[in-house]
């Protein structure tokens, strides 16, 4: 007889089950508005000024209690605290690093099987998303699993202390990319949208609302959705901790982070990253700040910039062409 | 029911009486009918399952996994290079004590590409806490995948189980099957820890030195009381259905001064030997060892032991001959032989236990004749 089921952590704290009512939240201008369940208790072991958990604390405001969560490895592995304690207050399913897309796609199976309509959420880091486990992503996306997957992107593998990922951007330092990374960003985003999926979204920690709504949105779809989302990370990317928002909204008004939604294919660009499109603010004061981009040369920032013009003139025209 | 059928029909037979909620695999060489056929009743409405085609066998264990831990029964299977494809999932379905049953259709590992039977692909997982049962008939494929759904459900046991069948040898030749109707045989599955959104809890997190060790032995505590499980279950099977199955099948052992020892196919056809071996006076017998996770209480005392193996652990030598050696203090002639489907006769076979040697190693085809 199995005295302790394995790796199973009961909450010591007892939750609160108040009607959730599943509204769309449109509208909503301040934080004050957003609902006042915390399904992320204040034990968690983010490191200061982490958005990634800040992000999780308005995906799960979103999502209710009536929502599982399949964690790969990542930071949020770490942050949800150590055995026997837990700071999520809705069941998380950690499992191996390439497996999330997978693990979730057979719990959406079997919830629907049994009638259930709990919501499966992925949180998965850039490196479980864009590198390790892109396989399985595109497996569950082509079959049309019913869930949403969220990768927090923090640029690099945080948890194991900033090595390169597919997400790096180009021209910054990490631990594995210590003169600077020579190749660009992967875009996720152009490999998602290949697969049709009925909603995908980009979204910043740095704008809670904006992130509120668009999981509201995409769990009202049936089927596959994504929301990538900038994340931040003080450590990492080595700015101070009080700064995180900071960076996530200049990250948003350089244009090097785009915010947009796709629906059914029919694609709109937030009305933050209309007004870089108009006038952006240059992409020095975003670079200067973060210790990662030290010592980056002329010519990298100006490829930077050049990348980031085409992505967002290219973003414009195809929400132009939809309209 | 009785009917002519491959190993592999004979496995979605079985799984389609125990009917997982969710079945999530992917096609490989001489697995592939088992889901074909699956994904055929699925189709026809003659299984109410969720048939996930995955794109590898990573995920196929993955979902499994995911589906499992919901609280409903699962299926996958696969073969060689897709069960060390999914090796990473193997460990994480054992260590989350879900109960999934895996068909694996035993082959040869590449380079070179070789399709043909062997057991280096499952005994590459014996470490993983699942349990492992060898069959060696339609029929024993059949009725052990029945009972492997209920073995791995068990309160007791709650660990995934993988019934083993020789590629070709097993899963493609025909033989008669007699299917039966398990009713109550198979009890509906209780997971004790499937989440729950109103009782919200984590699972497989990070976990420190003073409380992994604590997991581990709960898997091998479960690995021991599956013994139990597996005696109970193979008991009323034999009761309800008439054939009757035990950790190892064991012929013409009462009197036998030397015993051959092996798995699968292999272990059926020494029977043969052993008849041809009888009849000139040679007091031989032969043990099929079935069960290999948990590992059966074997005793030979006072008797030669030649081992098979169809399967080698380089630098060291046959795996199930090295079990036997440090399970029972004994040494034994130890036989490589069957390796990626090579032929091996009922006379070759007779001719290991003839030309024994207690303590050596041959490797059939390579050493010449023994």
């Amino acid at each position: 007889m199995i005295s302790q089921c394995s790796l199973l952590v009961r909450i010591a704290i007892s939750s609160s089950r108040i009607f959730y009512p599943r509204t769309n939240a449109w509208g909503l201008d301040i934080i004050a508005e957003l609902p006042k369940e915390e399904f992320i208790l204040k034990c968690t072991s983010a490191c200061a000024g982490c958005s990634d958990s800040l992000a999780l604390r308005y995906v799960l405001k979103a999502a209710g209690p009536d929502t599982v969560l399949v964690v790969p490895a990542c930071c949020t592995s770490v942050i949800q605290g150590i055995y026997p304690n837990t700071a999520f207050n809705v069941p998380t399913y950690n499992v191996a690093f390439a497996a999330a897309a997978a693990c979730a796609s057979g719990m959406s199976n079997a919830l629907r099987a049994t009638g259930k309509k709990t919501n499966v959420i992925v949180y998965a880091g850039d490196g479980g998303t864009l590198d390790i486990g892109i396989q399985s992503l595109s497996g569950a996306f082509e079959r049309g699993t019913d869930f949403l997957y969220i990768c927090y992107d923090n640029e690099a593998y945080g948890n194991t202390g900033m090595q390169r990922s597919g997400g790096t951007p180009l021209g910054a330092r990490t631990t594995t990319t210590p003169g600077g990374k020579k190749d660009t960003k992967k875009d996720i985003d152009a490999i998602v949208a290949a697969h049709d999926p009925p909603y995908m979204a980009t979204a910043c920690a740095a704008y809670p609302q904006d992130l509120f709504k668009k999981v509201q949105k995409a769990l009202g779809f049936r089927g596959p959705s994504f929301i990538h989302l900038l994340a931040p990370c003080p450590p990492g990317w080595r700015f101070p901790t009080e700064k995180s928002v900071e960076m996530g909204r200049l990250a948003v008004k350089s244009g090097m982070w785009v915010l947009y939604e796709r629906e059914y294919g029919k694609l709109t660009l937030g009305a933050q990253s209309k007004a870089a499109l108009r006038k952006p603010v240059p992409l020095e004061e975003y670079l200067a700040p973060q210790g990662r981009f030290k010592g980056i040369d002329a010519k990298t920032v100006d490829e930077l910039k050049q990348r980031l013009e085409k992505n967002l003139r290219k973003l414009a025209a195809e929400e132009e062409a939809g309209a | 029911m009785k009917k002519i059928a491959t190993g592999n029909k004979a496995v979605a037979e079985a799984v389609k009486q125990a009917a997982p909620e969710v079945i999530a695999a992917y096609p490989i060489t001489p697995q592939t009918e088992i889901v074909e056929q699956i994904a055929e009743f699925v189709t026809n409405s003659e299984l109410r399952s969720r048939y996930i085609p995955v794109e590898s066998e990573h995920s196929a264990m993955a979902a499994c996994i995911g589906a499992s831990i919901t609280g409903v029964r699962t299926f996958t299977a696969t073969s060689s290079h897709g069960l060390l494809y999914m090796h990473e999932m193997t460990n994480w379905a054992a260590g989350a004590r879900l109960p999934i049953v895996m068909a694996n259709v035993n082959r040869a590992l590449g380079p070179g590409w070789n399709i043909w039977a062997e057991h280096t692909d499952a005994l590459q997982e014996r470490d993983t806490g699942w349990l492992q049962v060898y069959v060696s008939t339609v029929q024993e494929a059949y009725d052990a995948t029945l009972m492997a759904f209920r073995i791995a459900e068990h309160e007791d046991v709650l660990l995934p189980v993988m019934v083993n069948l020789d590629g070709f040898t097993l899963s493609h030749i025909m033989q008669p099957l007699d299917t039966v109707e398990p009713g109550d045989f198979i009890p509906a599955l209780r997971l004790p820890h499937a989440i729950d959104p109103e009782n919200p809890a984590g699972y497989g997190g990070l976990t420190g030195p003073e409380q992994h060790f604590r997991f581990r032995w709960e898997i091998e505590r479960s690995m021991r009381d599956s013994v139990k499980v597996i005696h109970d279950t193979e008991e009323d099977f034999a009761r309800r259905f008439g054939r009757k199955y035990g950790f190892t099948e064991d012929y013409r052992c009462e009197d036998a001064e030397v015993v051959l020892v092996a798995m699968g196919t292999l272990g059926k056809e020494a029977e043969v030997a052993i008849d041809t071996l009888r009849s000139e006076g040679v007091k031989a017998g032969s043990v099929r060892v079935r069960w290999l996770r948990p590992f059966p209480a074997l005793d030979f005392k006072g008797k030669d032991v030649v081992v098979i193996d169809r399967d080698y652990s380089f630098g060291f030598g046959g795996i199930l001959a090295h079990e036997i050696r440090a399970k029972c203090g004994i040494p034994v002639f130890s036989v490589i032989a069957g390796l990626g489907g090579q032929e091996v006769t009922y006379e070759d076979i007779a001719d290991f236990v003839r030309k024994r040697r207690i303590g050596g190693e041959f490797w059939f085809g390579v050493n010449g004749h023994v």
